[in-house]
């Protein structure tokens, strides 16, 4: 919200710095996001007299002496079409500061000061600036647009600074206005609230006007759509004069950024800023049947706005129409065929109230937002919108450039709300529920400042509400009302002196997260978090088959991209594209982890709430193997006190002979692997990529709570046992049988892998650390027994023989 | 030769032996050849037998004081060996100590788990439990429940990710605060960190985010209660000496709602990069529980007050370590990773 310094002064004395008003504001909650200086770049520019001009003979140069008043007579060389003896121009004398204009003279190309110099030979201390110079326009002051000099008027004392003669000294301040201030997104909402945080009175802006009576042909307006357009006031001017605004209008549009039109439209942008009631001016002889509708569009029903789009139209927006069809996008923009012409002499006056979300929807659903959307989408309250039809006559008849009749339609509905709000609220409440005791006398006055209607009786204050206060429910919005006046410095910090004692920490699944987290971090993994959205491209990276159960993801039906429109079903897209990232920065390797959701609908498209799963997701690269990946898995399973299974497996991304499913008593939990090479050439990668994904909640159903087991008393006996069996045998199946033929074995540990002459061919030595734990008795006898037991199972069951 | 010659003869190979023995190894082989059962002492011992037996006597003085000279004599020559051989041991297995050690490299949390869990534990000793909520919300919690009913202007302070017409990813955590209340009532003091969501994209926005939102209801609950608990997170979180500054602000489940600034703790307040010469940084908002978020979920507003406040893990996790680019949390790049060993 952009307000100048010069229109809020319109309505109160406002008697403080633009620094101190900022600080004022802010303490009351507007911010004042950027407070702009509109010449702050310009200085030392003053009004001078030119008392003499030579044209510079062969040159389209003149040599000028101008009067500076006090400041002295200076030799000017100046190029302009329009300089001559007589006028008066802004001079910017040696060292001041002005706008360097490209040779377009309207562009602005920097700031620059102005030294003493020669042109053509001729000495020249100063110049005599055009309004592209100053950063003046046409409507900031007459003849700002003009090529050559900005000719100031001849009542200027020579010498006096030009800052203020053309409104350079003024400030913006472009304040931040919270969602439940609607009545604020205004010139003077913000006036209101200057008013009282300084206590000075706010001047209402003049709303009166003289209607003439007359026996006028007939306006009629309908609402058909009560839901969506609550108000609707309409007001006839006849004798219109289309003409340019006088300069002062001019001038207010343009500091808020808009362009004059003509007289009428201007009014109508005026009172948006000025009041924020968004107004709409139809040319009366384009309004067939002289006749308005308010209606929901048919569907398929087509309008084309003013700036010359056309938009085919559904059911659930609103138009204005005539008898005949739409002449208007309700709050949103006018109909290009009922707009304002310079012929235009009768007009009718639109001031509605229109629902806040169907404007929204209607605005976003077209792509199509104006100033006036955006009013209507935060909130128009009803008083406004009687204040500015009122607003727009008065303006008639200050500008002479109409006839204000007494035809005035007011078509108020059931949704209407016109009632005066009244509360009754409680001073030790609010006392209550800030910890603090205001003064009563200075809460009442806070809120008469505040244009409450204040009565106090005992605790209860009898309240009437600003009736454009639609945010005021309750006292706790009192109580806000109250401390932003009051002052949050006067709130000093306690520590739950009334609270009951609570018992505070992780449960028991966070608990086990960290311990995770801990773990891994230990084993020297880095924790990523990555978004939890990608691109079906994702999927298609890995080679997801077009039927795979990780296709069935849930779509954002509203995605910032294409890239990230599918919530993941798989955490292993999202690692592979981490460590790409990573190998194309150069960092050639890592060990990495994330542990988050992924998201399995129920169905698609999902109408239900989706299952959300914890998945532990973890990626290696560069100098690590498959097995070092595998150590990680297994000290996971270790700390759930639990083993895991691994065998052969196969993934679309994985390499076909270094994959393995990983379970956990028989469920499947994950699985570990390498890229595959065909994935591995597409991403342009070199080295070995290790991914493995687990489901975590799958794992902690299978987590053991940790006991005790006591430390036998006589001492374990372990054997290597080095053993050769046929190449196709795994670790896994030895390892099995060893365990099964003896019930003493607690270890059972592979240390070496052997394939050579020594094993013959298609023969491999495998050898094993084998831990015996005794129960009762020492086993030290026994050892050779179950030894001799355990080589006669593994020669039974899988050929295998000691080497 | 006589027994006497021949123990003289005995004693003089032995001197030599001695002085020829340099390892433990060859002290060994001379320890076997006099003192070894078939050795020259013993082979004398047996030859006592040819002695007359008026002289055994004498004669085993004499070779028992032998075999005692000789025992001494190996005996502290070894002594001597075992000194030299750790010595030499010792000088052959000396290191260079300034060559570096070897590494066992630690990995790192994710920054937000360093901040997430440095904030648990702050509120978790004040009696705050921790509740995670769905990340995938309907309207009700996410927005009708907290007071945002579907035309409210304030939907439109947040860009929302729809999934279907009443399915959203969540805008805030604030939509755990129903959930706690609709099952527990007060005293209630729950923290709730988790991921939410919004459609932005920029250098300071990422469409996904972690908030901590945190909720207090119970008899008495005042605006001065918030402003203390939160006194006593910006201390800890960024130093004793850091102070709050509440100024108004909007929030459609509070009233009177407020933000937050913490007074600059690279500063200290004077004005700089960091706080935009202000001395003060924005961090969280917050406010008193709105009478409307209490009555929807069976909470009497006129027994009950509360506060709840949020803030933005990454926020403070940037401003706590001086990191520049929101996206860099999201990149998992290890260069970036790595420096997080706190």
């Amino acid at each position: 919200m952009k307000a100048p310094l010069s229109w809020l002064k319109d309505y109160v004395d406002i008697d403080v710095t633009a620094e101190e008003l900022q600080k004022k504001l802010f303490g009351c909650g507007f911010e004042v996001e950027e407070l702009i200086e509109i010449g702050k770049d310009i200085s030392g520019v003053v009004v001078g007299e030119v008392i003499e001009c030579e044209p510079v003979e062969g040159t389209h140069l003149s040599v000028c002496k101008v009067d500076c008043g006090d400041k002295g007579i200076f030799q000017i060389c100046c190029g302009a079409d329009n300089v001559k003896k007589g006028i008066k121009a802004p001079c910017a004398l040696v060292g001041a500061t002005v706008y360097a204009t490209a040779k377009d003279h309207v562009t602005v190309e920097g700031v620059m000061t102005i030294k003493k110099g020669k042109l053509r030979g001729i000495e020249s201390e100063g110049m005599l600036c055009s309004g592209a110079e100053l950063g003046v326009n046409e409507d900031m002051f007459p003849g700002g647009d003009y090529c050559g000099l900005l000719l100031l008027p001849a009542e200027c004392k020579n010498g006096e600074d030009v800052k203020p003669v053309l409104g350079l000294d003024d400030y913006i301040f472009d304040i931040g206005v919270t969602a439940n201030r609607p009545d604020c997104q205004s010139i003077y909402g913000i006036a209101r609230e200057v008013g009282a945080v300084l206590g000075k009175k706010v001047k209402l802006p003049d709303l009166s006007y003289n209607a003439v009576k007359g026996n006028y042909e007939k306006i009629k307006i309908t609402d058909l759509a009560p839901e969506l357009c609550p108000r609707y006031i309409g007001h006839y001017v006849k004798d219109v004069k289309i003409a340019p605004s006088p300069v002062w209008l001019k001038r207010k549009l343009a500091l808020c950024g808009l362009r004059s039109i003509n007289n009428i439209v201007d009014i109508t942008n005026f009172i948006l800023l000025e009041l924020g009631q968004p107004m709409h001016a139809f040319d009366l002889r384009t309004l067939a049947g002289r006749e308005v509708k308010i209606r929901r569009a048919e569907n398929g029903e087509k309008i084309t706005t003013l700036d010359g789009n056309e938009f085919k139209l559904t059911s659930d927006n609103l138009v204005i129409c005539d008898r005949d069809n739409p002449v208007a996008l309700a709050g949103v923009m006018g109909g290009l065929d009922s707009e304002i012409e310079n012929d235009t002499d009768e007009v009718l006056f639109e001031s509605a109230k229109f629902a806040r979300d169907n404007i929204r929807k209607t605005a976003r659903a077209l792509g199509q937002h104006s100033d006036s959307s955006a009013l209507f989408e935060k909130g128009i309250n009803e008083y406004t919108t009687e204040m500015a039809i009122c607003r727009a006559l008065h303006l008639i008849g200050e500008l002479k450039c109409g006839t204000v009749t007494d035809v005035h339609i007011d078509v108020t509905t059931q949704y209407s709300n016109l009632n005066e709000k009244k509360l009754e609220v409680s001073v030790n409440k609010i006392n209550a529920l800030l910890g603090i005791t205001v003064p009563t006398e200075k809460m009442c006055e806070i809120l008469k400042s505040l244009n409450f209607d204040v009565k106090l009786e005992g605790d209860t204050l009898g309240l009437v509400v600003p009736r454009y206060r639609e945010d005021i429910d309750g006292y706790p919005d009192i109580a806000e009302e109250v401390i932003r006046m009051y002052g949050y410095e006067h709130i000093n910090g306690t520590f739950l002196p009334s609270a009951s004692i609570t018992n505070g920490g992780f449960n028991d699944a966070q608990k086990a997260e960290n311990k995770l987290k801990n773990l891994l971090v230990g084993k020297g993994l880095y924790e990523i978090s990555t978004y939890s959205f990608y691109s079906p491209k994702d999927l298609d990276m890995l080679h997801f088959a077009g039927d795979a159960q990780e296709r069935k993801a849930i779509r954002i039906l509203n995605p910032i991209s294409e890239e990230l429109s599918i919530m993941r079903t798989t955490l292993a897209p999202s690692m592979v594209n981490v460590i790409v990232r990573n190998l194309r920065r150069g960092n050639l390797e890592g060990k990495l982890f994330e542990l988050a959701k992924i998201y399995i609908p129920k169905e698609l498209p999902i109408k239900s709430f989706p299952e959300e799963k914890l998945r532990l997701s973890l990626g290696m690269w560069g100098k690590y193997g498959f097995f070092d990946m595998k150590g990680i898995i297994e000290s996971v399973a270790h700390s759930l006190n639990t083993t895991f299974e691994f065998e052969p497996a196969e993934k679309p991304f994985l390499h076909p002979g270094i994959t393995a499913k990983i379970s956990c008593e028989g469920e499947e939990v994950g699985y570990v692997g390498q890229l595959s090479h065909t994935v591995a050439n597409e991403l342009v990668i070199d080295r070995a990529v290790i991914v493995a994904e687990l489901d975590y909640d799958k794992l902690t159903t299978h987590a053991k709570a940790f006991r005790y087991t006591p430390i036998p008393k006589h001492a374990e006996v372990v054997r290597d046992l080095a053993l050769v069996c046929n190449e196709d045998i795994t670790c896994g199946q030895i390892t099995k049988e060893i365990y099964s033929a003896c019930k003493y074995v607690t270890d059972v540990k592979l240390f070496d892998i052997y394939v050579g002459a020594q094993v013959g061919k298609d023969k491999k030595s495998m050898a094993f650390n084998v831990t015996f734990t005794p129960k009762d008795e020492p086993i030290e006898d026994k050892v050779d027994g179950f030894v001799k037991k355990i080589l006669n199972n593994l020669k039974f069951k899988l050929d295998v023989t000691l080497r | 030769m006589d027994v006497n010659e021949k123990i003289k003869v005995i004693e003089q190979q032995i001197e030599n032996a001695v002085d020829d023995v340099k390892t433990s190894k060859s002290l060994q082989e001379i320890k076997m050849r006099f003192l070894g059962k078939t050795g020259e002492i013993s082979s004398l011992m047996k030859n006592m037998r040819d002695v007359p037996p008026e002289q055994r006597p004498s004669l085993g003085k004499l070779l028992n004081a032998l075999r005692q000279w000789t025992e001494e004599k190996f005996d502290s020559l070894e002594q001597r060996l075992k000194e030299i051989e750790l010595k030499k041991r010792n000088s052959e297995e000396k290191i260079d100590v300034t060559i570096p050690g070897h590494d066992f490299p630690d990995g790192a949390y994710h920054p937000n788990t360093l901040i997430r869990n440095e904030l648990v534990s702050i509120f978790a000793g004040m009696g705050f439990e921790i509740f995670e909520g769905p990340e995938i919300e309907n309207d009700y919690y996410n927005f009708t429940a907290l007071n945002t009913p579907k035309d409210h202007p304030a939907r439109d302070m947040q860009d929302t990710f729809y999934l279907a017409e009443d399915l959203l990813l969540r805008t805030q955590t604030s939509a755990g605060q129903i959930r706690v209340m609709e099952n527990k009532k007060p005293p209630i003091k729950i923290l709730s960190p988790g991921k939410v969501y919004r459609s932005d994209d920029d250098a300071t926005h990422s469409p996904m985010f972690s908030q901590m939102e945190g909720l207090v209801v119970d008899k008495g609950i005042t605006l001065c209660d918030l402003k203390g608990m939160l006194d006593e997170f910006a201390r800890k979180i960024f130093g004793e000496n850091v102070k709050t500054r509440l100024r108004p602000s909007y929030f459609p489940f509070t009233e009177p709602s407020v933000e937050v600034d913490v007074s600059c703790f690279e500063c200290g307040g004077k004005g700089c990069r960091l706080c935009k010469g202000t001395g003060w940084i924005e961090v969280l908002g917050a406010g008193m529980v709105n009478r409307h978020v209490l009555e929807g979920c069976d909470i009497d507003p006129d027994v009950y007050t509360g506060f709840a406040f949020g803030m933005g893990i990454e926020r403070i996790a940037m401003l706590k370590y001086g990191i520049n680019n929101m996206k860099l949390l999201f990149e998992g790049d290890t260069r970036f990773l790595k420096q997080f060993k706190d």
